[in-house]
């Protein structure tokens, strides 16, 4: 156990990417639906874990898919924790080839009172002096119309967050576009 | 006969299929009523607003609820994989749906024993299905935005969300993109690319251009791409051949957008209020 505590109490750089610039063993950890790897995501990283969040291999792929990578020697800790806290993933896969990066690019545009971004397929516009968010679109999976008849009419400040509510790889990619238009706005 | 399929966003809505109406501002099907706001209720929203005018026998719907977690999805792909085949179909349109590559297969098995083999398009996550699976050439249309068409210029890609940042998806590129998702075999036989202009394409490549009229503020709002893709199927029921459908649809959701006169914060529901007239008008002129 104090092993396994020293691994996760030293995080000095993100173990996950280190451990795959090195070519070290890397783990990944499959569950259910993107809604379980994003709680997974947020107790690992809560617990002080330098997790990341990728697109599985080709061989595991069936369509709407999120992995959460690990450097392999954390394995039983990082287990242990997610079976504690009732939510283990079905599986825990070797890799060793590169990991599909989710998008990071974000595009804005300036509608003059109104500011949209978009990632990847996700537009998300607010009302740039109330923060009232006006209109989300784009996406294909079904949780986008949810997410927008929760979130629109809502403040950035206010309404629920779609890593909170949403559940599939077009929900994440506009809590990344959500990030990215609260960021902008909040330096307006 | 025109079958739209796809999902709304209420967990609590069965699996409601047969004709589709439009009552104050809601898609009624099987007594189950949804509001017209985005996803597949706006595009049967513009589907049955151009049927009327085009005087088309009822738009059917196969409906389910599904907020992501992807059940909903799986009982209608079920039914559909058992019933598909006896269905008198001419024109199948799969939308808002859980991306899953196996039900995806299973469905289109099923489709493609359809006599009369049916006209199909995909938008949204059954076009993203549809491009995993290695299947998009078995479509006749794809109603992508330019995000989208960089996932299907990515041959790795497997959502949009991990297309590759060196795919960029801009306008200027749509071309260069519509010609690698050919040369991967990832795009349907006919592209419409909705966007600041709407691009229609093959595999020899872009073959028409709409840009006019303009509405800059159209790609804030939610559902116009649904929309477009609702008029394309409705006009390509009508007995026009698919890539004569999506120019019309493209001119008729643009004039509609322009006669709605939109701000970012503007609904879709106002838009398809203008659907007949803007579809008159085109066929007018």
């Amino acid at each position: 156990m104090a092993l396994f505590s020293l691994f996760k109490k030293k995080p000095k750089e993100n173990d996950a990417a280190a451990a795959g610039a090195r070519g070290a063993d890397r783990g990944i950890l499959i569950f259910e639906n993107t809604s379980e790897v994003i709680a997974a995501e947020n107790r690992l990283k809560a617990e002080g874990w330098r997790i990341r969040v990728m697109g599985p291999p080709p061989e595991i792929q069936r369509g709407c898919d999120l992995v959460i990578e690990f450097p392999l020697i954390e394995e039983l800790e990082i287990l242990r924790q997610l079976e504690t806290a009732g939510s283990p993933p079905l599986e825990v896969v070797p890799v060793t080839g590169p990991l599909l990066q989710p998008v990071n690019l974000f595009q804005t545009v300036d509608y003059g009172e109104w500011l949209m971004v978009r990632a990847a397929n996700m537009k998300i516009c607010a009302e740039k002096a109330s923060g009232i968010i006006v209109n989300i679109s784009g996406g294909g999976c079904p949780d986008v119309p949810y997410l927008a008849r929760e979130m629109v009419g809502k403040a950035l400040d206010t309404a629920p967050a779609p890593r909170a509510i949403g559940h599939t790889l077009c929900g994440y990619a506009l809590e990344l576009a959500y990030q990215e238009l609260k960021r902008r706005c909040s330096a307006s | 006969m025109l079958c739209v399929v796809g999902t709304v966003p209420d967990p609590d809505f069965p699996l409601a299929l047969g004709p589709a109406a439009m009552e104050s501002g809601r898609i009624v099907v099987d007594g189950r009523k949804v509001p017209v706001n985005r996803g597949t209720p706006a595009l049967l929203g513009a589907a049955l607003s151009a049927a009327d005018v085009l005087g088309l026998p009822a738009v059917h719907a196969c409906l389910v609820g599904d907020i992501g977690r992807g059940d909903g999805s799986r009982r209608l792909y079920a039914h559909l994989e058992r019933h598909l085949a006896d269905a008198p179909w001419t024109v199948l349109v799969f939308h808002y749906l859980q991306p899953d590559v196996d039900w995806h297969n299973r469905v289109l098995f099923a489709a493609e024993t359809i006599r009369p083999r049916p006209v199909m398009i995909a938008d949204a996550g059954f076009m993203y299905a549809a491009k995993m699976s290695g299947q998009a050439p078995a479509y006749d249309l794809f109603t992508p935005d330019a995000g989208e068409l960089a996932f299907l210029a990515d041959e790795t890609a497997p959502h949009p969300f991990y297309t590759r940042g060196f795919i960029l998806h801009e306008e200027a590129r749509v071309p260069e993109l519509i010609a690698r998702a050919y040369a991967h075999e990832n795009a349907a036989r006919t592209l419409l690319v909705k966007g600041e202009k709407d691009v229609l394409a093959d595999e020899r490549g872009v073959i028409e251009t709409v840009a006019e009229p303009k509405s800059a503020t159209m790609e804030a709002m939610g559902g116009t791409g649904d929309t477009l893709t609702g008029l394309a199927s409705a006009l390509t029921a009508s007995g026009r051949d698919v890539a004569r459908a999506a120019i019309l649809a493209a001119r008729v959701n643009r004039l509609a957008g322009r006669l709605a006169d939109p701000t970012p914060a503007t609904p879709v529901e106002a838009l398809i209020r203008h659907i007949p007239r803007a579809l008159r008008q085109m066929l007018e002129g």
